[in-house]
């Protein structure tokens, strides 16, 4: 079988190997001679369109693109409707990019729909794009033109086009013969140019450089013209070919020469691509040539036309009936099968082919490489990831499942895993029916989140789901099928109810699916009923609601916002409805969501107190309406208007059944007026004070009679009015009017008051006249609040009440120490009976 | 290093509350360093008490944070530094400040100064369109410092709302539950998801249904693989008033109803403080001394939850350990002993210095607690708590209204008999108001009304709920009937409602047992159970055997929604320290209050 393997292989520097993809079942009216066509890297679509040169009466018909895929069957086409294309190449997006003359870019999704255009500037307008490229860096994509002018534009990344320009080379309106596009470094030192060539010379014009730069590659053969010059995909080598049918081969700052080769073609390649960094492929008529460094060449005839697509590990040729593929054999892959093989992985191959043939030799073979039983079975692994056909790769995982039978190592026990699940991922994606015939290398620069993208963009959702779980995929069977709901809802021929319903159906149980932003894809659609359905399913209120208020869905947009408990939320929904609705039917809406309304109203109480009392009488809420009027009156200072105010409040509470109310109001409002002509009489001021305070105030001038009056208009306690006047007399320490008062009458408060208002002046000895007054049951406490410990204790005594009489003792100050055994005699005298 | 020595009150329980700060404390120096170079903020003014538990201006200096400012009406001096900071909360009225701070700057301001507003802890579409409106939102950059949870303690976490009662029951306003859902769901995120959660009031039911909510919105939190948490208890203000209302009486407790304790610090006047080897003991006398009052110290952690009346006994019994401790040198040593009592030194100065300073502020708490005024107040309230004579006027009462006593005093008074009572009679009630209205003014009212749709006050209906609670819970004590058990753990006669209901969740029984007990507080129950992610796997369930649930403790988060007092923690506290109990309460709270300033958040404005 390794014989078989070999076939078609060939050697240059190193072994090469050219394979079958596929069959190509595409068709076209003309040959593939006449077409223009460019293929995405990465196995990407195809795109072809009929090129002007061969077209015999140019502006009659519009030219058509047709993108295919990778087997030849028709994706899309594309009718071009604009000004001559220059160019055409894919995004790394897999968006065809269409060049110009113009210098306008138009970009088309696979499908022929159109996404956006950019223009490369006015200069670039005005000049005509000549010839344009597409080359990769760091940032991406990027895209340079050559201007008619020989002027050089371009942008590191198409999709956020910074137009940026390079030093002209000298002479710049003298015809050039050759140009191209060179990038290196990394990221962040990324240096991006142009080489271009007139005749003998090359110039070096890069960006952030002043000027041109000159160089000479050093070329030995006699020359006039490099008609070609193409750098390597890393951009570190550049090979040139001259007029003289001389390849060279160097660094690409063309210091280095690597080899020189006469090709003895005297002609401009139609193609001439690097296959990998060690080989360079050329096109001449309907033949292949590859050429090492080291001046080997093989030749391959072709029955037809064909186009060289150049990867970055390899080359693909398309031709009319097959798509192949140019690669040099990778090295574990060379070790295992190159004919006069040793390595340990060959050997355990064929032991794994005896054991399957029940054979004996089997263990010898594994015994024969026992040492390096490890290396084999990781070069099968690696091996096998490198392989296309099935078959190979069968045979070579069975050899690593064989060797690793008689080894523990956990670390190529994933390795085999990983391998194994990759492989079973790309076999899917080569498939002609998905027909992106990457390599290992490739997916793995790709990555398995772009190779998922790459899936949903060519809107093959099941097997992306599929890879999503089978890779477990964090989140990649949300983004699939995320992917999939944003595109099942711009189909028109679905009616709503049941692509929402399929929607909710399937995204179910997904965690992380945004609902909002397929809405919002529907929304944009036109299909707002749809999007409005979709939104249901949304469980962030954050998105959902601003959503759902852009598509005019007021009521059901605070109904969310309400239910979410997010108050900030509530208020935006608020402050939109209050712009967009009528004043009325905004009070409506709201009325129906207390949580809303409540809101409001608190908004309204910090704004607006007018507005305020609307809404409580939209409300018929008394309470709340009085208690704005009582607020405005705490807030006037004319007494007037606050006495308008508080009848609006006593009515407010009035229709509302508060008598209480109504009657404080009522209260209030009287004694205002009381106050304000009490203020005229006595030239201070009297507004504002409480009924207590007032009549306080009239105390403490001495008009009890005024006073009198008002405590029996507003029915003060009798007990609040006497504590009153004992504190305003004592206030004034007018010990004689105050003894007065305590006889005039029984006292409704008792006399502790008195004792408390004369100890407040420190008046110990008026103190002593209302003591014995006090209550019985304090007026120990009494005594001892005034000091008096001895007397204290008799009364204590008196009354028999022991515990009293050691409160008595304990609160009498210990420096006293006369008092203390008085009361401390007392206590044993009591405590003897 | 400097940042772990500062969280050291913060990581002593089971539950490290110092992840926490460190989180946050992260959260907002990776904010600091977007803004490269020297910069200012600017605070509201609420923020920056709490945001100092999380990280501190000597650290923000580290950060290059040259000059702080209050977010306040005003004008600010010139700015000479690049960036300035605005640390704000969500509020329309800071955003106007921002925005006049902005406009105001740009036209004084010289060289070019970049701003930035961290939004705590939320971004606001509203306010971001407010500031839009106002025509700044261009030249501000907006960034979220999700600092939604402030450490105090080891057991103690509070979320700092400013007027989270006041919102979500007299406004209608419950931005409060929201946040208080975001916060669980912070501490899911660190502690992991807790299995268990039991719940009682409309607020603890509404709180738990937006976090159910807010986890179907976004997947689970990542981070933290095990549960730390065993049991989450949320309790809605409402269902207590009477616990708040009622003076605390342990001593931080006291130093927080008489001083006022704010983000773990107090204010005491300085005359106290003067010790005999102070420089200027006249300086000393006059300024106002600022303490930090938390559990590094451990003189005033071992104080904080006793009765006030055990707290002078133990200062002094502390006075005599500590004069022995330093009498110890002028005895014979050898030279060893003297090394080891050199070493020991500082520790011990340390200790003599705590102690001096809570002597001075025990002695400030005995000038009032001596007083009279006091006595009355307290044997009202203890009148109320044992259902003596809430049916009726109380003359107490009507005398402080007669001498006009500050109105805060009166209200938490009344309020105290109404819960007590299960409403007050309207006859009473409608008393009450008058007296009121007429004594402190018209202003009052509208208070009252407030304190009204609260069910602050209210009329008395068909059962007594609070009687009925009381015997059922055993929330007052005789001296007669207090076990020896409980003694150790009650600082006055009376428990809260809250503790016990913590209680009983910590016997592992759910709520079976005190259905009817529940069924008399308003608001729905809630027991739910909250299934563990696949990896998850709860801390205790290595080993299945039932003894291991016995070793470890258990540890039972409790949530006070609407605000927590120093008596509950307190409380709390001692029931983990009980000799057979297996587990440890940790509170976290919206707010930390008392009765003042839970009543005044609840008054009209002036």
């Amino acid at each position: 079988m390794s014989a078989l393997l070999t076939a078609d292989w060939f050697q240059l520097d190193a072994y090469y190997r050219k394979f079958d993809l596929y069959n190509m079942v595409w068709s076209m009216d003309e040959g593939l001679g006449t077409m223009i066509v460019s293929g995405a890297p990465y196995g990407g679509p195809v795109a072809v369109v009929r090129d002007r040169k061969y077209v015999r009466n140019p502006g009659t018909a519009k030219p058509i693109i047709t993108i295919y895929n990778c087997v030849g069957n028709i994706i899309s086409k594309i009718v071009w409707n604009s000004g001559n294309l220059v160019h055409m190449g894919w995004s790394d997006g897999e968006q065809l990019l269409c060049v110009q003359e113009s210098g306008d870019v138009l970009l088309y999704d696979m499908f022929g729909a159109y996404q956006k255009t950019f223009s490369m500037g006015q200069e670039v307008r005005d000049t005509k794009v000549c010839k344009a490229q597409l080359f990769s860096n760091p940032h991406g994509i990027g895209l340079a033109v050559m201007t008619t002018t020989n002027r050089m534009y371009l942008l590191s990344n198409v999709s956020d086009p910074k137009i940026r320009s390079v030093p002209d080379i000298p002479r710049a309106n003298e015809p050039i013969s050759s140009w191209c596009v060179l990038s290196s470094g990394l990221r962040s030192s990324a240096v991006i140019g142009f080489l271009v060539c007139r005749d003998k010379e090359v110039y070096r014009c890069q960006l952030g450089e002043s000027r041109a730069v000159l160089m000479r590659p050093d070329i030995n053969n006699t020359y006039t013209q490099i008609i070609t010059i193409v750098p390597s995909q890393n951009g570190r080598h550049v090979v040139l070919f001259t007029d003289s049918g001389i390849l060279w081969i160097g660094s690409s700052d063309l210091k280095n020469k690597y080899c020189e080769i006469d090709t003895k073609l005297i002609k401009q390649p139609k193609g001439l691509v690097w296959c990998g960094s060690q080989a360079i492929v050329g096109h001449w008529d309907d033949t292949m040539y590859i050429y090492g460094f080291n001046g080997s060449v093989v030749k391959y005839p072709y029955d037809g036309p064909f186009h060289l697509i150049q990867e970055m590990d390899c080359v693909r040729i398309i031709s009319e009936m097959s798509h192949e593929m140019l690669q040099k054999v990778p090295l574990v892959v060379e070790k295992i099968f190159r004919l006069t093989n040793i390595a340990p992985a060959t050997y355990l191959v064929e032991a794994s082919k005896e054991f399957q043939n029940r054979s004996h030799k089997a263990d010898e073979h594994i015994r024969y490489i026992k040492a390096d039983l490890s290396t084999a079975v990781q070069d099968c692994i690696d091996a096998a990831a490198f392989e296309f056909n099935a078959d190979v790769q069968k045979m070579l995982i069975r050899a690593a499942q064989f060797g690793k039978g008689f080894i523990m190592d956990p670390v190529l026990t994933e390795h085999y895993v990983s391998t194994c699940r990759w492989l079973r991922v790309l076999n899917a994606v080569r498939d002609p029916r998905v027909a992106i015939p990457l390599t290992f290398l490739q997916v793995q620069n790709l990555g398995e989140r772009i190779l998922l993208d790459r899936l949903i963009w060519r809107r093959l959702h099941c097997l992306a789901e599929h890879i999503a779980s089978y890779l477990q995929l964090k989140d990649g069977r949300t983004r699939v099928l995320s992917h999939w709901a944003c595109y099942k809802v711009t189909q028109p021929h679905l009616d709503n109810e049941s692509a929402a319903r399929e929607i909710g159906e399937k995204l179910r149980n997904i965690p992380g699916i945004s609902y909002s932003t397929i809405a919002m894809k529907a929304a944009e659609k036109g299909r707002k009923a749809l999007a409005i359905k979709i939104l249901e399913y949304e469980t962030h209120s954050k998105l959902q609601v601003p959503l759902l208020l852009t598509l005019g869905e007021g009521p059901s947009a605070l109904l969310k916002a309400t239910a979410s408990g997010d108050t900030d939320l509530v208020y935006i929904v608020l402050l939109h409805l209050k712009e967009k609705m009528g004043k009325h039917e905004f009070e409506l809406t709201i009325r129906s969501f207390p949580l809303a309304h409540a809101l409001y109203i608190k908004y309204c109480a910090r704004h607006n107190r007018e507005a305020l009392r609307k809404v409580y009488v939209q409300e018929d809420d008394f309470t709340g309406q009085a208690a704005t009027h009582i607020r405005d009156a705490l807030d006037h200072t004319n007494p007037g208007s606050a006495e308008a105010s508080l009848i609006s409040a006593r009515e407010c509470y009035k229709k509302g059944k508060n008598d209480l109310g109504a009657s404080i109001c009522e209260e209030a409002r009287k004694l205002i007026k009381q106050q304000s002509s009490l203020q005229e009489t006595y030239g201070e001021s009297f507004v504002g004070l409480s009924l207590h305070d007032t009549v306080k105030k009239l105390l403490d001038h001495g008009e009890v009679k005024l006073a009198d009056k008002l405590r029996s208009e507003y029915r003060m306690p009798d007990r609040r009015y006497w504590w009153l006047r004992i504190i305003a007399l004592a206030d004034k320490q007018d010990w004689t009017e105050l003894e007065k008062l305590s006889k005039s009458k029984k006292s409704p408060v008792g006399y502790e008051p008195f004792v408390d208002a004369c100890l407040k002046y420190c008046n110990y000895d008026e103190a002593l006249k209302y003591l014995p007054k006090c209550r019985d049951d304090i007026k120990v406490k009494y005594y001892v609040k005034a000091e008096f410990y001895e007397e204290a204790a008799q009364v204590a005594f008196d009354q028999k009440d022991d515990i009293a009489l050691v409160f008595v003792l304990n609160k009498c100050p210990a420096r006293d120490s006369a008092a203390h055994a008085k009361i401390q005699a007392l206590l044993d005298q009591l405590n003897k009976k | 290093m400097k940042e772990t020595k500062m969280s050291t009150h913060l990581s002593g329980g089971r539950l490290n509350v110092a992840i926490l700060q460190e989180t946050m404390r992260k959260e907002l120096l990776n904010l600091l360093q977007l803004c490269e170079g020297k910069k200012v903020t600017i605070w509201d003014e609420w923020l920056a008490g709490p945001v100092g538990l999380v990280a501190q201006y000597s650290l923000l200096k580290e950060h290059e944070v040259v000059d702080m400012f209050p977010l306040r009406p005003g004008s600010l001096p010139t700015i000479s530094v690049k960036h300035i900071i605005f640390i704000a909360r969500p509020k329309l009225e800071l955003m106007d400040l921002v925005a006049d701070y902005i406009h105001s700057l740009r036209t004084k301001q010289t060289s070019p100064v970049e701003f930035h507003l961290f939004f705590v802890p939320r971004k606001s579409e509203l306010c971001e369109k407010h500031l839009k409106n106002r025509g700044v939102l261009s030249n501000l950059s907006i960034q979220e410092f999700k600092c939604d949870i402030f450490p105090f303690e080891s057991d103690v976490m509070s979320l700092e709302l400013q007027n989270d009662f006041r919102e979500n029951y007299l406004e209608g306003d419950p931005t409060c539950l929201y946040n208080a859902a975001q916060a669980l769901r912070t501490i899911q995120q660190l502690y992991g998801i807790i299995p268990r959660v039991y719940g009682k009031g409309n607020a603890a039911k509404q709180v738990w249904d937006l976090l159910c909510r807010l986890n179907k919105e976004e997947q689970v939190p990542r981070g933290a693989t095990t549960s730390c948490i065993d049991q989450l208890l949320l309790l809605d203000r409402a269902i207590d008033f009477t616990s708040v209302m009622s003076t605390q009486l342990t001593y931080e407790g006291l130093i927080d109803e008489l001083y006022g304790i704010k983000n773990s610090t107090a204010t005491f006047p300085g005359h106290k403080f003067v010790s005999p080897d102070d420089a200027s003991p006249e300086v000393t006398a006059t300024e106002r001394k600022r303490i930090i009052l938390n559990s590094s110290e451990e003189l005033f952690a071992e104080l904080r939850d006793c009765n006030f009346t055990t707290v002078g006994p133990a200062l002094s019994k502390k006075a005599r350990v500590i004069k022995t401790q330093l009498d110890e040198r002028h005895n014979d040593k050898s030279v060893q002993e003297i090394k080891q009592f050199v070493s020991r030194l500082p520790q011990m100065l340390a200790n003599k210095q705590s102690l001096a300073t809570h002597m001075a502020i025990a002695e400030y708490i005995k000038e009032t607690t001596d007083t009279f005024d006091f006595h009355d107040t307290i044997q009202c309230e203890e009148d109320f708590l044992n259902c003596i004579d809430n049916d009726k006027a109380c003359p107490f009462i009507e005398d402080l209204i007669a001498t006009k006593q500050p109105l805060n005093k009166v209200l938490r008074l009344i309020c105290l008999q109404c819960v007590t009572g299960s409403g007050l009679k309207p006859k009473v009630l409608e008393y009450y108001k008058r007296e009121l209205v007429q004594v402190y003014g018209l202003n009052t009212w509208l208070s009252l009304c407030n304190l009204e749709r609260c069910l602050l006050l209210r009329p008395q209906t068909g059962i007594r709920q609070y009687a009925v609670l009381r015997k059922t819970l055993h929330l007052t004590m005789d001296d007669s009937d207090a076990n020896a058990k409980e003694k150790s753990y009650l600082s006055c006669k009376y428990v809260p409602l809250t503790v016990r209901l913590s209680e009983h969740i910590a016997k592992n029984k759910g709520w079976a047992g005190i259905s009817d007990v529940l069924s008399n507080l308003p608001g729905p129950s809630l027991e739910e159970l909250q299934s563990l992610q696949p990896r998850m796997t709860r801390r205790n369930s290595i080993s299945s055997e039932n003894s291991s649930s016995l070793e470890t403790p258990r540890v039972v988060l409790v949530f006070f929604i609407g605000g927590c007092t120093y008596h509950e923690i307190s409380a709390l506290r001692s029931l983990s320290q009980q000799e057979d109990s297996n587990v440890e309460f940790v509170i976290l709270t919206t707010k930390l209050i008392n009765g003042n300033t839970f009543l005044e958040a609840l008054m009209e404005a002036e």
